[in-house]
This record gives C-alpha cells, structure tokens and sequence, in this order.
C-alpha cells in the first residue's frame, strides 16, 4: 500500500537529490539522446569550480548576505509580532470581537503572492495608485515606487509580517486557549497583576510551541520567497540590489540568464546549509531542553 | 464583592475580576480592528477598482470613490471566455485531481507508518524524514522533471510535485495512531480482513476531520499555485487563473510600454480594452472563492497544526 506514495518520493523528492552533483561539475550535454543523469555523469567533473565562480563574481556573497538579512528579521518578527497578538487577543473581553479580528487577520495567509503583488500596485502604481494621488494632496512628493530601492526592505518587511500575521497568531491562540484557566485563577488570587500573568503563565507554557516555530523556521534561513521578492516587486531591474535573495538569483540561473552552473551551486550551498541548520537548531534544542526537540 | 463568600456568583465572575483595564482592552480593540482593516482593505480596493469605468481610473487613477461604475471589465473577461473558462478549467481539475491524488497518497503512506509491527517501517520513516530537511534544489529539480520525467508543458507538472508532503504524511500517522483504536483494527485482521480493506472500511471513514483538514490545505496550495505553471508551462492552453493573471500583467506592462513605439494600432488596441479595471477582475475572480469559502473552513488549518504538534 505504500508503494504509490514510495514510488512517488523516489520521483520528486530522491532523484533530483541525485542531481546535486551538479553542483560540482561542469554540466554539458553530451548526448541530447540519453538522459539528464547520463550527461550529468558524463559531464567533466569540476570540483569547487562552481563555487569558487559563484563567490569571484561578487554575486554569491551579495545575495546570500540579503538573504539572511531580511530571514533574521522575517524569523524575529514571525514570533515575536503574532506572539504579542495572539496574548492581547486572549485578553480581549468580547470573545466575539476576538473571534472576529482572527477571521478578518487570517485572510492574507491564504492570497498567493500574485494576487498581493495586484494589491500592492493598486497602492503604488506610479501613474494610478492610490499613493501617488494622495501624497500630493497632503503636500508630499510623489515616488516613482518600482525604482526607488530604499523604500522596498522595510515594505517587504511589512508585507511579510502582514500575510504571515494570522496564521501565527491562530497557531499560538490555540495554544493559549489549552491552557488550564485554574492558573490564572490561582495567580489572580495570589495579587498578579495581568501583566504579570502573561510573563509568568502563558509566556512559558507557549514555550514548546514557540521553540518548534523556532527551528522550523530556522532550516528556511537560507531560502527566500520567490513570490515576495520576484513577484511582487515586479521584478523591476532598478530593485535587484535589495530584492535578489537566493531563490531569485537561482531563478534568474535557470530562466533569464542561464547559467545552469552556477545555479546548481547556489541551489546545494542552500539544500546543505539549510539542512545543516535544521539538525544544528535542533541540537541545541536538544542540549538546552531536552523535551522540545522535534527531531 | 458583596458575594465573595457565595462560592456559586464567585466562582462565575471570577473571570470578571481577573482581566485587563477597560482603557487597555479598548485599546487592544483598535489594534486589532486597524489590523484587521489593513487585511480586508487590499481585497475591497481591488473589487472596487475591477467595476470602476475607465475614464474615472484615467483621471484620478485608482481610488475607493470612483467617479463612474461600470461593468466593462467584467464584460471584457466574459467576451474572452473562451481564455478565462480554459484557465479556470485548468484551475479547477488540477485543484480536484490533486487534492484527491494527495489525499490518497499521504493517507495510505501515513497508514502503513502508523503500524507499528510492519517490517519496513523504519526504512519508510526515513524515506519520508530525509525530504524534510534536505531537498535536490531548484536546478536539478527543474532538470529531473523537464527531462527525465518528461513532464514540462504538461498539466500533471502542476499536479505531481505537489501531490505529498512529508509534513503531512506524519500528521496523518500521528491521527491514526492515537485516534483509532488498534483493537478494531486487531479484530478486523482476525477476521481476515485485508489491510487495504482495513484501510478504506475502518480508517478512512472515522478520519474524516483529518481528510477535511488535509484536503483543505492541499485544495488552497493548488488553487493559489502559480510557481509550477512560471517554471514548467510554456503553452498558453495549460494555464491555470494564477498563471493567466501572472502573464497579463507582462503583457498589458508590455503592451502600454510600446504604445508609443509601435505606433497607433498598438496604442489604439492598448486603449480600447478596460485593462486596469480588467487585471482587477481577474484577480477578483480568484480572490473572491477563497475570501468567501475560508471563514468556514478555517477550525481545520487549526485543528491540522494542533494534531501534527502531538509529539510521538
């Protein structure tokens, strides 16, 4: 019975695993008849050539600098922002309100990023949107917003936080949801304050969960979202110096200025290292609380 | 606290006692209600812009109080049925056939996981682990599936790949193993029942809210999907909604760039259609299923979260 699922796996996930050794070759083909594997084991083995390539140029380091630029802040806020959410909601008198909100915030996490980047130029069209019309009116100066790189890490910051604010804050919700009201009621009675309450009750009994956000979202240090950061910029020429992460810069390898190559050493440098991390993440966790290791 | 000592009216107003300030919860209340806002709003400004009339987008651009309505775009996208029905065609069959497809797959995958006795299991634990942390990376991806599965242009591209995720493989085998009761299925063996039998007379159906939750995730991953049709489509006939909305918007930006440099029947074709409010339809006309359908749905991408976090 597993056999369709088994066979699956070793289709889409094993068989390109195989076609890391990319990486480390000079990739021709040799032999437009036989198959990718073929010319793979064929083509002349290279070594760290790609590598090396992919650092000379002065893009490989660029690009993996973004890249962990805007993951550590993407990681920081996708805990800390729906966490503090999540704690004031539960506060909230009126469960239905709260109820409500959650619905409305939950929206975003299920638009793909083509429809944002459609939301996104109905606000900064150059000619249409709705910025540029008003910004005059209020005595400011209009931007030509898809050539203006400054403004593009804070936005897509933003809009990052934005999609991912609800589905965070409902997986945290729930969590406070299970816990034992019984405790609060004890600490109200020994004269907590709410303030209180949260740092010492709900704080630590998120821990667990926070943790396995945590390393989950630690193996993605390394990848980036293409539709974020190709997509709804537009792929605008004048933005590459703050939008070319890793997954565009691969992209970019395979579809606009093929250079296979140097795609497919960007491609393991991201497989490895986010591998790497994960398991690292997880060891840590391991050391430090034995209990909350996932793996 | 007059009643302090009636343990029943204490008891029950307890919680009254034990909240934030009225001026803190007011506050909080907006907080939510400008981030709430700040979600619904992107969506109400589009539908608005789809049913503006063009000349009120010419003169004062995009705007939640256009100066004319009108049913142009919608009427544009009708005449073009024949593009906007294939896609949404396409969109639909792939989201059903894959929804289904996956389900199949990560249930009976998550099945056999779940007994304990089979021989492979480790083995298959393994194979369904390793992809979680370490994946073959985009290149040798999009070189396997072109040209060793052959599956680029094809509509299966956009189905396969998606079909299984080892995330939710091992929700699956965690809900089995602690929601279904192995002396069913114990008894069931005794009687000689087969496991596939076992599978879709006794598993399946006490499973319905993780099929829910699962086919859910998995209906919304293929209806918002866009990135297989960017890699693996070149043929216009298989695009799905997303991937028509993707090209539309190069080529009306393609278009209004070299109206003025091809002259005027470019210009002239560029202007006759409502393109603005247009590309807002269209995006409305994917945005709309989803912003009506989720609110319903939406206990289940929570209960899917909490079952897969039950730790073995």
């Amino acid at each position: 019975m597993a056999v369709p699922t088994t066979i699956w796996y070793l289709c889409f996930c094993y068989m390109p695993m195989f076609g890391v050794l990319m990486a480390f070759k000079n990739f021709r083909i040799i032999d437009a008849d036989r198959s990718f594997f073929y010319n793979l084991l064929a083509s002349k083995t290279t070594g760290l050539a790609n590598f090396k390539f992919l650092f000379s140029s002065g893009y490989g380091g660029d690009v993996i600098k973004l890249t962990l630029f805007y993951n550590v802040i993407f990681i920081i806020l996708g805990i800390v922002v729906p966490v503090t959410l999540a704690i004031m909601m539960s506060n909230l008198y009126s469960s239905r309100y709260a109820k409500f909100c959650q619905t409305l915030m939950f929206l975003p996490f299920f638009m793909s990023w083509v429809v944002v980047t459609y939301f996104v130029f109905a606000f900064l069209s150059p000619d249409k949107g709705l910025l540029n019309h008003l910004l005059p009116t209020m005595g400011m100066e209009t931007n030509d917003w898809y050539r203006k790189p400054g403004f593009w890490p804070p936005f897509l910051i933003f809009l990052n936080t934005w999609k991912g604010m609800g589905y965070g804050m409902v997986v945290y919700l729930a969590t406070i949801t299970g816990i034992d009201s019984s405790l609060y009621e004890a600490a109200m009675m020994d004269g907590a304050s709410k303030w209180q309450q949260a740092k010492k009750i709900t704080l630590p009994l998120m821990k667990t969960i926070i943790i396995m956000m945590f390393i989950l979202s630690v193996g993605g240090l390394v990848r980036s979202d293409f539709g974020l950061f190709y997509q709804v910029p537009k792929a605008s020429n004048s933005l590459y110096a703050v939008t070319e992460t890793i997954d565009v810069f691969i992209y970019k390898m395979i579809k606009e200025q093929p250079n296979p190559n140097m795609g497919a050493a960007a491609a393991f440098l991201q497989s490895a290292v986010g591998c790497a991390l994960i398991l690292l993440s997880n060891k840590i966790v391991k050391i430090v609380d034995k209990e909350n290791a996932i793996i | 606290m007059k009643n302090i000592n009636d343990s029943k009216t204490y008891e029950d107003s307890l919680p009254k006692y034990n909240r934030i300030k009225p001026l803190t919860n007011s506050l909080f209340s907006a907080v939510f209600l400008l981030l709430a806002a700040c979600c619904v709003i992107p969506v109400i400004f589009i539908t608005i812009i789809s049913f503006s009339s063009v000349k009120s987008i010419n003169s004062i651009g995009y705007s939640f109080i256009p100066k004319a309505w009108s049913l142009d775009a919608y009427i544009y996208l009708w005449n073009n049925i024949e593009m906007i029905g294939r896609a949404m065609g396409i969109s639909v069959f792939v989201t059903i056939t894959g929804t289904l497809l996956g389900l199949l797959l990560t249930t009976t995958m998550g099945y056999v996981l779940s007994k304990s006795e089979y021989k492979l299991k480790k083995f298959l634990t393994w194979v369904v682990f390793i992809p979680m942390v370490f994946g073959g990376g985009l290149v040798s991806t999009y070189n396997v599936y072109t040209t060793v599965l052959h599956l680029g242009d094809s509509v299966w591209v956009l189905i396969l790949p998606m079909a299984v995720s080892s995330f939710q493989v091992i929700i699956c085998k965690t809900f089995f193993k602690t929601t279904i009761p192995q002396s069913i299925i114990e008894s069931a063996e005794m009687d000689g029942a087969s496991q596939f039998l076992i599978y879709s007379r006794i598993v399946l159906p006490v499973s319905k809210p993780l099929l829910a939750t699962i086919g859910l995730l998995l209906s919304f991953a293929y209806w918002n999907d866009w990135w297989l049709s960017l890699m693996y489509i070149s043929n216009r006939n298989l695009y799905s909604l997303q991937a028509v909305l993707m090209s539309v918007e190069r080529n009306i930006e393609y278009l209004s760039q070299n109206a003025n440099t091809l002259g005027a029947s470019a210009a002239e074709y560029a202007s006759k259609m409502p393109k603005e409010s247009m590309r807002m339809a269209m995006a409305v006309i994917i945005v709309l299923p989803i912003a009506c359908a989720y609110p319903f749905f939406q206990q289940y991408f929570v209960s899917g979260l909490t079952i897969g976090s039950v730790k073995e």
